[in-house]
Formats: structure tokens, C-alpha cells, sequence
């Protein structure tokens, strides 16, 4: 128990914890005080100053947001100097900002416009220091750098070099000149930025966004000889009723897939459909190296083996752990896995020339927009994925049409690959690749069901930053001999910070695991770049409740029980690791630069 | 008021090279006996701020820390200073030695001089001096060792916790307070950090005592200072002053006949005019000490020739440009001052323009993050208020 400290706030007396600070205090009754550089995910940066309140007895006013309480204190957070004060701050931010909110991208959701809003700053009494000297930053397929929208409030430099131990995004010049800038000021698609997207979700204004194909999409809609197709991701179903005024954690799944018929896409499918045939090759691939490498000595495909369904992650890897490439599963991501085969499997059934489909995809990340860019993704013959969406741009498209979202009635997902079961739905928290490919995998191998209840294998849940977790495998089938009596050892970590501690872990023989599941973004893909803003670590909660829920409602919760899986292998793939999936499902990496 | 009489001191400069006897009588004194003489001193803290430091070092040495250090701050940036170099190219070893009492009474084993990237070409002469200096320390079976750092050269990293953050790899941005370094500083561990002239003048109060340092200024305002003396002066250069002095004094020993405001305390500090020469002190503010100014050691001389609004202009363009940029008020605020301004002689705004701006100094120094922002007023409003047509016409 932490020492009490007593103080008053307002007025009114409170008791909380040494260490806590003003803001937190204030927010315990229920007093709101306006905040920018400040976000419950960072580390307190204390740098816009919107958050001053008066502390008695002191000639400077204070920034709640980083300083502790202390017994006795007496605050005011709403006194007349205070409110000149923040409105001063608030003017001067938009004397420095191009606050044309009608051509921005933010507007309607800009913590900066509703501090405005909220002050009513109606006067030109400053003088506008928004030269319009700023170049925009948009050759990155994934993310928009806009320096005139910037307030520096920093929140992007943090969440890049603390969240991610990505270091993009830095700090450059001083005074008038400072800015946000990259190595060298080069553009973002040039340096060592991964495209998570985290700054992004964490910038309180448009100077970060993300680069939006939503014109193009219309344009394909429009276009009668395009068949347009569109798969969403196992995340977007449980973020998309945010960003449409309902509340965090509503699944959304049948509403969507009707809007997304109402939008006018040709055929409404579901990435968890490739996510299950993921789980597939990625399950089969983690058992064949377990196979050439414990049983026949081949190390060429070396152990522990890191999942490889977050792009972020991915380019991440490529930057950073070059030397271990080879630990990388090669299993495409299931939206790339779903690309490819819409424009082969799908376009033979449906029997249109593969030419004209035209593939979009809903996700809840910036870092696809990226990956559907790599020039590897060509596998079917054309560019496998169009366009990426995220579950922001998709919100927008939805708001156009004029449709009533609330009101919508739920429907289905078309057929051929619509049909998915709940491991794949679990691809949306972190930990649910882990756990789906544990689900298959060890009934492949024992013919049982995995010894967890209810199929909930919980030491990999949650949203701590690395889990680890063992499963005793016994009683194998003849064809697993090998295995019998193995632990597998199994580790998930989430977000790239956690990311790198583990992998110099492995790195340096600390560890041995087997299997790794890694994704970029904090909470996996529901707390993904792409995800409606504001996302903290309640929000991610309650969508990660969403997303569990939605497995245990579903009939079928293993890949390998998903009907559409059997029959693609039956017709098109063969088996798993075979020809034709080496050749459509999976893909290999590179070795990037470190700046 | 201040005295009437200018005193001129040589303490400081003084070349006294007894620096092991001086360490040998430190050493075998018991560290209350020490604190208690910085204490009884009235030393305060040489940079500007005023912090006394015998308290500095007493909060050091009761903080909770399994390392500690002392730094000395050499970053002198103030523009048209350079004391801090002459002391450590003429009596460095004074600074050593404050430095190592410092450490002896915290319970530090570590002490870094903190030199200025300008100052790069005094560092083979000062580890030179650094070099022998261990070996007497040896010789005392001491264990502390001091450590040279190149700053980078930014006017802010003579702030303090900027100048840790520099230290520690990052950019040089000042820090929120609290905690202060007596608690968390280089490194996380409670450390003391002072400029090159107090660790000296803690010398001149060990080898003395402290009655000799106290019968010197006024209350409030003990002890010597050394002084910049630049501008319209026919005698420019650096001077150990008593504190307490009236400006009037000043002027009529450095003045050149005509001076018609003094610019006390450089960018950051504030602008006096003629007629208030007479009635302001030069030292710490305090209860008994009446107008007293607070000064790291810069005084600017201006005569009737000077414009006072291209004197302002002049500090703001240095602030706009060397504010770090972290915090609104400062950031935007220096620009909006300086365009301000620029805007009123050119007849853009309106002369009551002035009155706001003079309202933004006030939330810049209620709401900025480190002194400079905060400071940033002093010059500002002391310039406009007092010279306030020239600002027009
Ligand atoms: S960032 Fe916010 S305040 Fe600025 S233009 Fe966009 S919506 Fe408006
Ligand atoms: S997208 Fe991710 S890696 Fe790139 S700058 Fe933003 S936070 Fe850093
Ligand atoms: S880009 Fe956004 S998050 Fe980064 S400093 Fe600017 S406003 Fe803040
Ligand atoms: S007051 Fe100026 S120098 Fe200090 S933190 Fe703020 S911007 Fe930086
Ligand atoms: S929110 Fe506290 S200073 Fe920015």
C-alpha cells in the first residue's frame, strides 16, 4: 500500500496515492482538464502546456499532466488566470497551425479543433505564422506526413521510439524551426518507418495520416466492367461501430457486411477465411521444422519460427534482424493469401477474367497498405490487392452513402471465401495466431483437442507485452513419433519494443523457443494503426472482449474444421506446403536499411 | 537601496595555488561542519536562478541514491560573457576543488565539467589540470574523479536538466519539474549541478571561512560576483563586483557619460533605465534588498545613439531562435513577440498591439516549461514599458 496523499482540488477534498499526479487526481472528481501532448499510452512529455492549472501559493502556473500531488496542495483548475492562460496557449497553437479544417482529413475528430470549439477562439488577434513553407510528405503508400498540421506536440516521437523502438520520427531543429522530421528529413517511405501506423492513431490532429484510396474504390464501384470484391479483416468488425457512433466493443460483423453489399461491392468476402488457410500452412510449417530440425539435423529453416501476418512486423524485421530473416514463417499474410487467390481460385469459380477483378480490402492497419504495395505481391499474375481500407476510410465511405448504420439489418457473408471459423476471428487480438495455430497443430498431431478449456488457451491472452506459454504434447499419432512427450514453447509479444527485447533474446541463446507470434501494433490488430481514434488500453480491452466473444459464438473454432478450407485444398491447393500453396501463399523477405 | 560605494574584489582571480593544502584541510572536516559554512556563507547559485547552495548540496546529500554526481556547469551561452572560461583557463584548479567537496559531501565518486562545444580548445590544459588534480586526490585517498563532456553547443543545455538529457544522449530539451536533480538527476541518481563560478566562490568559503564571504553585499545578496561588462563602456572586460551595488554606482564607474539603460542579466534579464538607476540594486531578489536585480553576470551598457526597439529585436531573434521548441508559449510565443513588434514599427497593428503582447509575456511566464521562456518577459516588457515610442516611431 503506497502512501496517501491529501489534497484539494477546486474545492473539494481528495485523498489519492503519492506519485499520482494533478490530472490524475482531477480525473478521479470527475474534473476534466484539457489535454494535447498528453496520451494514456506515452510516457508524459509536459510540452503544450494546455493542461495548466494554478497551484496556490506558486507564481507559475503548473502542467497537471506531469506534476505529482503533494499534501496540502490546493489547486484550481478553472480560475480566470487559468482560462486566459489555456486560451492563450490554444490561440497561439492555431497561430502556428494551417487550421483549414474544412479541407482536412481530421476534421470532426481533431483534439485540437475541439479545444477551439471549446474555448471559442472566434478572434485573429494573433498574427499567422503559418507561412504555408511546408511540403506535404505523401510518396509513403501507407502514411501522410502534413508538417503544417503538426501542433509538435510529440505524441508521435514517443510512440515511435517508446512504443515501437522504431526511432522514425524525431525531433529536429529548435526554436521557430522545430519540427518533426526523419533521418535526414527523408521521406517516410525511405527510412526505417515500419507503417504501423501508431503515430497516427496517436497524433491529436491531421498532421498524420493515413495516405486514404477511398476515391479510387468509389471509381472502381462505379466502373461496370470491374468486378469488385472486398475481404475485411477479423479487427475491423469489432472497430468499425466506433467510428459510427456506437459504442467500443459492439461487433458489428452482420451490419457491415450489409453496408458493404449497400456500398455496392460486387461480393462481400472475409479475410478470416485466409486467415484459417494461414493457420493451415503456418501450422504445417511449424511442424516440418520441428521435423527437419529435431529429427533430421536440417537447420536451414532454423528454429524458433516467428509468425509473419503483420506487415509492420515484417518490414520492422527486415530492418533490424536481417541475419535472421530465415526464422520468418514464409506464409503470406492472409490478406495477401486472400489477394492472390481472388485473383485465380475466386475468379475461376466465379469465372470472370481475373483482368477485371479488382480487389479491396477493409483492415485495421496502415503497414497492409505497404505490404499490398511490395512488389512480390504479384502472384497471381496481377497486383493481388488493389486497394487497402482501412477501418477508418471504410467508416467514411459508409457516412458518404447516407446509410443509417445503427439501423442496418445483419447479413452474410457471400459464398466461396466467406466461411470462417472462430480461430481465425481471434487473429484480431494478439495471441490469437498463437493460440489458433496451437488449436490445429496439436490435434494434427495427437488427434485431440487441445487440453484447455473450452478450447481457451489462456496464458496467451491478454495485453501484457510478452506471454509465453507451454504445451506438453503426448499420446502423438503414429506419424508424429517425434514429437512425443516435447514441450512446445511458445512466446507472443505485441508492439515492436516488446518485439525487439525478444528477438535479442533469441538472438543471444537466452530463450529457446519454438514458435513466436509477433504483432505490431499494441493489442495486435485490434489495437491496429488503421483502428478508430482515440485508442487507449480501455478501448482495447473491450474490443478484445468483443473478439473472444465472437469466437465462442461461432459453431466452427478450428481451421481445419472450416468447410470452404477443406474444399480449397480438395479443388485448388492440394495440401498444405504443396506446390501451388508455395507458389500463391507464400513469399520471402529482404534485407532493408537502417535509417 | 544599495550601498553608494562600488567595491571592487579579487578573490576569485587571486592566484592561490595551495590547492592540497586547502583539499587536505577540506577532507579531514566533517561534511555538517562544510554544509554549514556554504550555509552560513549566504552563497547562492552564480548561474542566474539564486538557489543557495549550501541547501543544493544538503537536499544532494540526504537524497536516497546509490550513485550520485556533480556537474559543473561550463556551458556558459549567454552572449557577450565569458567568465566561466577565464576562470577555468586561469584558476581552474578552484573549480576542482569545489567540485570535490561537493562530491566528498553528497557521496559522489563522479563529477563531469559540463565545457561548452566553443570552449573545446581549453580541454587539453584543463585535463592537464584534471590529471594532477587525481593524483592529489589519491594522495588523500579519495576516490572521486572528474570527467570532461563536450556539450553540443545549443543556448538551451545551459539549462540544467537540458544539459542532463544532452548528457545522456538525447536531445537537449529541459525536463519537467519536479522531481529536481537533487532527487532525480544525471542518469536518474540525485545530483548537484552548479556553474563554474559558484564551485569557485565555495572555494574562496572553505579556504576563508565564511564570515569573509557574508561581510561582503547586502542582505539577501552575499558575497562577489564577477561581471560582463559590454556595450557603450570605454572599459568592457570582466570585474569581481560586490553584490548589492546601486546602478547608479555602476554607471558612473562604467558608463561613458551618456548611458541612458542597462540591459542587467543579458537576453534574459531586464532592461533599467536612467531614471531608475538610482533605485535598483544589483543582486537576489528578497524582502530587505528593495528593487534588486538577479544577474548570471552580463551587464550591457546602451547610450543615446542605441535604438532600444533594435535591442529588443535583437533578443528576440536570439530567443525565437534558440528557445529548444518543446513547449507552445515559448515556441510560438517568441515568434508572435518578435513578428509583433516588427508588425507595430511598421504600422500593421496598432499601437495598442503592445498591450497585448505584453499580456502574452505574462501567460509565457506563467505557463512555460523552463526559465527561458519564462525570462523571456523580463527583457521584453522592461524594454516596452520603459522605452515604449521608440517601439512606435
Ligand atoms: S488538424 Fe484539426 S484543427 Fe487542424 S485543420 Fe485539421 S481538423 Fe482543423
Ligand atoms: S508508422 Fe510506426 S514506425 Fe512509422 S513513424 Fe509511425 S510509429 Fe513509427
Ligand atoms: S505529427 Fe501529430 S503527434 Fe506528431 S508532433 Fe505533430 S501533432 Fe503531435
Ligand atoms: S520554455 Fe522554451 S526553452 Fe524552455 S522548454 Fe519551453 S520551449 Fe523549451
Ligand atoms: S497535456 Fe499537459 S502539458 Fe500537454
Amino acid at each position: 500500500m503506497s502512501k496517501m496523499v491529501n489534497l484539494k482540488i477546486n474545492g473539494i477534498d481528495v485523498s489519492v496515492e503519492a506519485g499520482t499526479t494533478i490530472l490524475q487526481a482531477a480525473e478521479k472528481l470527475k474534473i476534466k482538464i484539457p489535454v494535447l501532448c498528453y496520451h494514456k499510452d506515452l510516457c508524459i512529455a509536459g510540452n503544450c502546456r494546455v493542461c495548466v492549472v494554478e497551484v496556490v501559493g506558486s507564481r507559475k502556473l503548473v502542467a497537471a499532466c506531469a506534476t505529482p500531488v503533494s499534501e496540502g496542495l490546493e489547486i484550481h483548475t478553472n480560475s480566470l488566470m487559468v482560462r486566459n492562460a489555456r486560451k492563450d496557449i490554444i490561440e497561439l497553437l492555431l497561430s502556428e497551425h494551417n487550421a483549414d479544417c474544412t479541407k482536412c482529413y481530421r476534421n470532426g475528430n481533431c483534439e485540437l479543433q475541439d479545444l477551439a470549439a471549446e474555448y471559442k477562439i472566434t478572434n485573429q488577434d494573433f498574427l499567422d505564422l503559418a507561412h504555408g513553407a511546408y511540403t506535404i510528405d505523401d510518396l509513403s503508400p501507407s502514411i501522410i506526413k502534413d508538417d503544417s498540421r503538426c501542433i509538435r506536440c510529440q505524441r508521435c516521437v514517443r510512440t515511435c521510439s517508446e512504443m515501437q523502438s522504431v526511432g522514425a520520427l524525431s525531433v529536429a531543429n529548435k526554436g521557430s524551426e522545430m519540427k518533426i522530421s526523419t533521418f535526414f528529413d527523408r521521406p517516410m517511405r525511405e527510412v526505417v518507418c515500419t507503417n504501423c501506423g501508431q503515430c497516427v492513431i496517436h497524433c491529436p490532429t491531421g498532421a498524420l495520416i493515413e495516405k486514404t484510396y477511398i476515391e479510387r474504390v468509389w471509381d472502381a464501384i462505379a466502373d461496370p466492367n470491374k468486378h469488385v470484391v472486398v475481404q475485411t479483416a477479423p479487427a475491423v468488425r469489432i472497430g468499425l461501430g466506433e467510428e459510427l457512433e456506437l459504442d467500443a466493443g459492439e461487433r458489428v460483423t452482420g451490419k457491415m457486411v450489409s453496408a458493404l453489399k449497400r456500398l455496392g461491392f460486387d461480393s462481400v468476402l472475409d479475410t478470416d477465411f485466409t486467415a484459417d488457410l494461414t493457420i493451415m500452412e503456418e501450422g504445417t510449417e511449424l511442424l516440418h521444422r520441428l521435423k527437419a530440425n529435431l529429427v533430421e539435423g536440417d537447420h536451414s529453416e532454423p528454429l524458433p519460427m516467428t509468425t509473419s501476418c503483420s506487415p509492420g512486423w515484417v518490414k520492422f524485421f527486415e530492418h533490424t534482424f536481417p541475419e535472421m530473416l530465415d526464422n520468418m514463417s514464409t506464409c503470406k499474410s492472409p490478406q495477401q493469401m486472400f489477394g492472390s487467390l481472388a485473383k485465380t481460385y475466386y475468379a475461376k469459380k466465379i469465372d470472370v477474367d481475373p483482368e477485371n477483378i479488382v480487389s479491396v480490402s477493409v483492415m485495421p492497419c496502415t503497414a497492409k497498405k505497404f505490404e499490398a504495395d511490395r512488389p512480390e505481391m504479384r502472384d497471381s499474375g496481377y497486383k493481388d490487392v488493389d486497394y487497402v481500407l482501412t477501418t477508418r476510410e471504410l467508416a467514411v465511405m459508409i457516412m458518404q452513402a447516407g446509410i443509417q448504420f445503427a439501423d442496418l439489418p445483419d447479413e452474410k457473408y457471400d459464398s466461396i471465401m466467406g466461411k470462417s471459423s472462430g480461430a481465425a476471428v481471434i487473429f484480431g487480438a494478439t495471441g490469437g495466431v498463437m493460440e489458433a495455430a496451437l488449436r490445429t497443430a496439436y490435434e494434427l498431431v495427437t488427434g485431440r483437442e487441445v487440453p484447455f478449456e473450452n478450447l481457451n488457451i489462456e496464458p496467451v491472452r491478454g495485453l501484457d507485452g510478452v506471454r509465453e506459454a507451454t504445451v506438453k504434447i503426448e499420446d502423438v499419432l503414429p506419424d508424429w513419433k517425434f514429437l512425443e512427450g516435447a514441450e512446445l514453447k511458445c512466446c507472443v509479444a505485441h508492439g515492436l519494443a516488446n518485439a525487439r527485447n525478444v528477438m535479442e533474446k533469441v538472438k543471444n541463446g537466452e530463450v529457446d523457443y519454438h514458435f513466436i507470434e509477433i504483432m505490431a501494433c499494441p493489442g495486435g490488430c485490434l489495437g491496429g494503426g488503421g483502428q478508430p481514434i482515440p485508442t487507449n488500453d480501455a478501448i482495447r480491452q473491450k474490443r478484445m472482449k468483443a473478439i473472444y466473444d465472437e469466437d465462442l459464438s461461432l459453431a466452427v473454432r478450428k481451421s481445419h474444421e472450416n468447410p470452404e478450407i477443406v474444399q480449397i485444398y480438395k479443388e485448388f491447393l492440394g495440401e498444405p506446403l504443396g506446390k501451388q500453396s508455395h507458389k500463391l501463399l507464400h513469399t520471402e523477405y529482404f534485407e532493408r536499411q537502417r535509417y | 537601496m544599495g550601498k553608494h560605494m562600488l567595491k571592487r574584489i579579487d578573490l576569485i582571480f587571486k592566484n592561490e595555488h595551495d590547492t592540497d593544502a586547502i583539499l587536505q584541510k577540506i577532507f579531514k572536516r566533517s561534511n555538517e561542519d562544510l554544509i554549514n559554512d556554504l550555509i552560513g556563507s549566504g552563497l547562492k547559485g552564480r548561474g542566474g536562478a539564486g538557489f543557495p547552495t549550501g541547501l543544493k548540496w544538503k537536499l544532494t546529500s540526504e537524497a536516497e541514491g546509490d550513485e550520485k554526481y556533480v556537474i559543473c556547469n561550463a556551458d556558459e551561452g549567454e552572449p557577450g560573457t565569458f567568465k566561466d572560461r577565464e576562470i577555468l583557463s586561469q584558476v581552474p584548479h578552484k573549480v576542482l576543488t569545489g567540485m570535490a567537496a561537493c562530491g566528498r559531501i553528497i557521496g559522489a565518486k563522479k563529477g563531469f565539467i559540463y565545457l561548452r562545444g566553443e570552449y573545446n580548445f581549453l580541454k587539453p590544459d584543463l585535463q592537464k589540470e584534471i590529471d594532477n588534480f587525481h593524483t592529489t586526490l589519491k594522495s588523500l585517498k579519495s576516490d572521486f574523479r572528474i570527467e570532461i563532456f563536450s556539450g553540443s553547443g545549443a543556448y538551451i543545455c545551459g539549462e540544467e536538466s537540458s544539459l542532463m538529457e544532452s548528457m545522456e544522449g538525447r536531445r537537449g530539451e529541459p525536463r519537467n519539474k519536479p522531481p529536481f536533480p537533487t532527487e532525480i538527476g544525471y542518469l536518474g541518481k540525485p545530483t548537484v549541478i552548479n556553474n563554474v563560478e559558484t564551485l569557485a566562490h565555495a572555494w574562496t568559503i572553505f579556504k576563508y571561512g565564511p564570515k569573509k564571504f557574508r561581510d561582503l553585499g547586502v542582505q539577501d545578496s552575499r558575497g562577489s560576483k564577477l561581471f560582463s561588462v559590454s556595450g557603450d563602456t570605454p572599459v568592457a572586460g570582466i570585474y569581481e563586483l560586490e553584490l548589492g551595488m546601486s546602478l547608479q554606482d555602476f554607471v558612473d564607474d562604467f558608463g561613458d557619460g551618456d548611458t541612458k539603460a542597462v540591459q542587467v542579466g543579458g537576453a534574459a534579464g531586464f532592461c533599467v533605465p536612467r531614471k531608475k538607476f538610482r533605485e535598483t540594486a544589483i543582486g537576489y531578489q528578497g524582502k530587505l534588498t528593495g528593487i534588486s536585480l538577479p544577474t548570471g553576470g552580463s551587464m550591457m551598457l546602451f547610450n543615446s545613439s542605441r535604438s532600444m526597439y533594435n535591442v529588443l529585436k535583437n533578443y528576440l531573434e536570439f530567443f525565437e531562435e534558440e528557445s529548444c521548441g518543446q513547449c507552445t508559449p515559448c515556441r510560438v510565443g517568441c515568434q508572435q513577440l518578435l513578428e509583433g513588434v516588427e508588425a507595430v514599427k511598421r504600422g500593421d497593428k496598432p499601437h495598442h498591439y503592445l498591450d497585448k503582447l505584453m499580456r502574452l509575456t505574462e501567460t509565457m511566464k506563467l505557463t512555460a516549461k523552463c526559465g527561458l521562456g519564462q525570462s523571456v518577459a523580463n527583457s521584453f516588457s522592461s524594454i516596452v514599458e520603459n522605452f515604449r515610442e521608440e517601439m512606435i516611431y
